[in-house]
């Protein structure tokens, strides 16, 4: 019935797809053209290797931030944990911003297509082994969300209203004029800004709707479905719901999403771990490629180096850490402690790379859809796309779909909801950082703030419309020029960190700050 | 007069529940301490915006519930003779008004039932059904 619905509406929109396909096309070739010197210059290599600065830079920062405040991450987990659960909350801020409700908003922008179709991305060129680094680089990560979630709070903007405005603009210019910084602050914040504007409509827009509009093309019939290569259509309807939730107010819209997003990212995990339980037997061989690969690359071209930068690469994209957006979200938490929220804050990419991009990884090892030759048991290599061949081709939110779907028939048509409604949830909150991006820079007022979000929304139908190569290069390297910024500002504020983590572990040992649970 | 307290539920709307309580504070001697609740949880989804507003929000609801919810109210049982006190709380109605109960020894609660007949009410039970399951001391729902 469906497949005669969609036969139907595929003649209807026939004519209409070859126009269409012209305006795709015109879009690519303008963005991609436009977008190129920028991409180019983010992802340079160091001279004379192929390993792309931007990677190196990332991963440094992680590696400071985690020798530099003493493993955090392992030593500050459990009480990240007590402090979500509310042991260490004020009964008096009931009603305020919980720690839990900043760490579930700050990540219902980072979980979604990264953890989806990005580990796809990575697993496809990179080989299993990227996992390892992906695993690696949302360790290391943790350390880099704490310093920035932690400065989000301590040098946020209360207004006499009482609303908060938070985030790397802020800190970058506070806290290093504090620090006796003051224009270099400042230019790193007016930097930052226009990074995060960006951003906001690369990986936080144009990147999702592309990915959602993927995924709704293979559920309706892939190559014949009538939305294939009528992106375009796909974009308006979403940029029109976008539109009626960030102009138009409707928080109805904004609230569904943000109720569903956690069941799907539930339902999501539910999947992955019934697979990875129905096939317990290959889980250790899957760790064991994943290792493997990780150090030697299995067949795979680019080997350990290839592995290793599409792995750091992807889980930056996904949980974001050491990006700043999230301490946009976090700064409006309710505490006395800044530091509180930076321990909070770590769990973000634990539960972002370390367990949901982890699962997908081993699900798409497990069921086989990387083409392997069965003699060798190395993986085929497709030169021409530049990656591991798979049935049709595929890669992105595609292969995880199959990835799921091999296992679970009817699991493909869950996941184009999931994608559908992470897309759209992280559009929201990615329009909500550029827009404090856009009003730091141009100033508050409705006039200012309408510009940015129709702006957005035009950015979601161009996004829908492009093919991914141009998408995902230009997403990413808008996403690490504001890392760029924010981790040389880091570098500047880390000792004001340390002295607020000193002072609150002081307080905690000397029982000045107690669990009232 | 006795030193007996009753809790009493209001919701700003079911003033029946305001009345019944009065007359047997009067009968009794007994004083009141009235409880606004507004329903919140900390593990409630919220959008950055609403992340950003919410302080203002807050202060914006307590003010409201202050002066429109409990001020008038206790102004009235004043005028009555009967002792009362009032405080607004954030969180789940149930919970709350057992544990105030329980913290301040009261020797019942009392409030009112809303949409007794609706349709969620009866699948899902109201918070007065849930009360009287909970509650560490006897319940009055005032109809």
């Amino acid at each position: 019935m469906n497949r005669m619905i969609f036969a139907a509406m595929a003649a209807m929109a026939a004519p209409l797809q070859a126009a269409a396909q012209g305006i795709d096309e015109t879009i690519n070739t303008v963005i991609g053209t436009a977008t190129g010197p920028f991409v180019s210059f983010i992802f340079a290599p160091f001279p004379g290797t192929t390993f792309p600065w931007i990677v190196g830079w990332l991963v440094v920062g992680a590696t400071v931030f985690t020798f530099y405040f003493g493993f955090i991450q392992l030593k500050g987990f459990g009480h990240a944990i007590g402090l979500v659960k509310g042991d260490y909350s004020n009964p008096e801020d009931e009603g305020e911003v919980s720690h839990f409700q900043a760490l579930a908003t700050a990540l219902s922008g980072t979980v979604g297509l990264g953890n989806i179709a990005g580990v796809a991305v990575a697993v496809s060129i990179g080989g299993p082994g990227a996992t390892f680094w992906m695993i690696l680089a949302g360790l290391l990560g943790m350390a880099s969300k704490f310093t920035e979630c932690t400065l989000g709070v301590k040098y946020r903007n209360e207004y006499p209203d009482g609303t908060v405005s938070g985030g790397p603009m802020y800190y970058l210019a506070k806290g290093m004029k504090e620090r006796g910084y003051a224009t270099l602050g400042r230019v790193l914040a007016v930097l930052f800004a226009i990074f995060c504007i960006l951003g906001a409509l690369g990986g936080g827009n144009m990147f999702q709707a592309n990915q959602a509009h993927a995924q709704l093309v293979n559920i309706t019939g892939g190559t014949n479905s009538f939305l294939d290569g009528n992106g375009w259509i796909t974009g308006i309807v979403m940029a029109g719901i976008v539109f009626m939730v960030i102009v138009g107010g409707i928080k109805s819209i904004a609230q569904v999403t943000e109720r569903l997003v956690p069941l799907m990212a539930v339902i999501y995990v539910g999947a992955g771990l019934i697979i990875l339980a129905a096939n317990y037997d290959m889980i250790g061989w899957a760790f064991g490629q994943i290792f493997a690969g990780a150090f030697t690359g299995l067949g795979v071209a680019g080997g350990l180096v290839g592995a290793l930068i599409q792995g750091f690469r992807r889980a930056a994209f996904s949980n974001e850490a050491g990006v700043g957006s999230a301490a946009i979200a976090h700064s409006a938490v309710r505490t006395k402690e800044p530091v509180t929220e930076g321990y909070v804050s770590l769990l973000e990419p634990f539960i972002d790379t370390v367990v949901i991009c982890t699962m997908t990884a081993l699900v798409i090892i497990i069921t086989g859809v990387l083409g392997s030759d069965p003699e060798t048991g190395l993986y085929i290599w497709d030169a021409e796309l530049g990656r591991i061949a798979t049935e049709g081709g595929i890669t992105g939110v595609e292969l995880t779909s199959a990835a799921f779907g091999s296992s679970i028939s009817w699991f493909p048509y869950v996941l184009a909801i999931a994608v559908v409604m992470f897309a759209f949830s992280t559009m929201i909150s990615w329009s909500y950082y550029g827009l404090k991006a856009w009003t730091f820079l141009f100033g508050e007022g409705s006039a200012s703030e309408l510009t940015f979000k129709v702006l957005f929304c035009v950015f979601v139908v161009i996004g829908a419309a492009m093919s991914l190569g141009p998408v995902i290069d230009f997403s990413d390297a808008a996403i690490f020029a504001m890392a760029v910024v924010n981790i040389t500002g880091l570098y500047f504020l880390m000792p004001i960190v340390k002295r607020e983590l000193e002072k609150y572990n002081a307080k905690l040992a000397s029982g000045q700050i107690v669990k009232v649970k | 007069m006795s030193d007996e307290l009753y809790v009493v539920g209001y919701d700003g709307e079911h003033k029946r529940a305001i009345e019944h309580a009065a007359e047997q504070a009067a009968r009794a001697g007994a004083a009141l301490h009235i409880v606004h609740v507004i329903e919140w949880s900390p593990y409630r989804f919220l959008t950055p915006q609403e992340l950003e507003e919410r302080h203002k929000r807050r202060t914006e609801e307590s003010t409201r519930a202050e002066t429109e919810v409990i001020a008038p109210v206790l102004e009235e049982m004043k005028s009555r003779g009967i002792t009362a006190t009032g405080e607004i709380r954030y969180g789940n109605v149930v919970e709350l008004l057992a544990e105030i109960a329980q913290k301040r020894r009261a020797s019942a609660i009392i409030m009112g039932r809303s949409g007794g007949s609706s349709f969620g009410g009866r699948i899902f039970g109201s918070a007065a059904m849930g009360l009287a399951q909970v509650s560490p001391v006897p319940v009055t729902i005032v109809p």
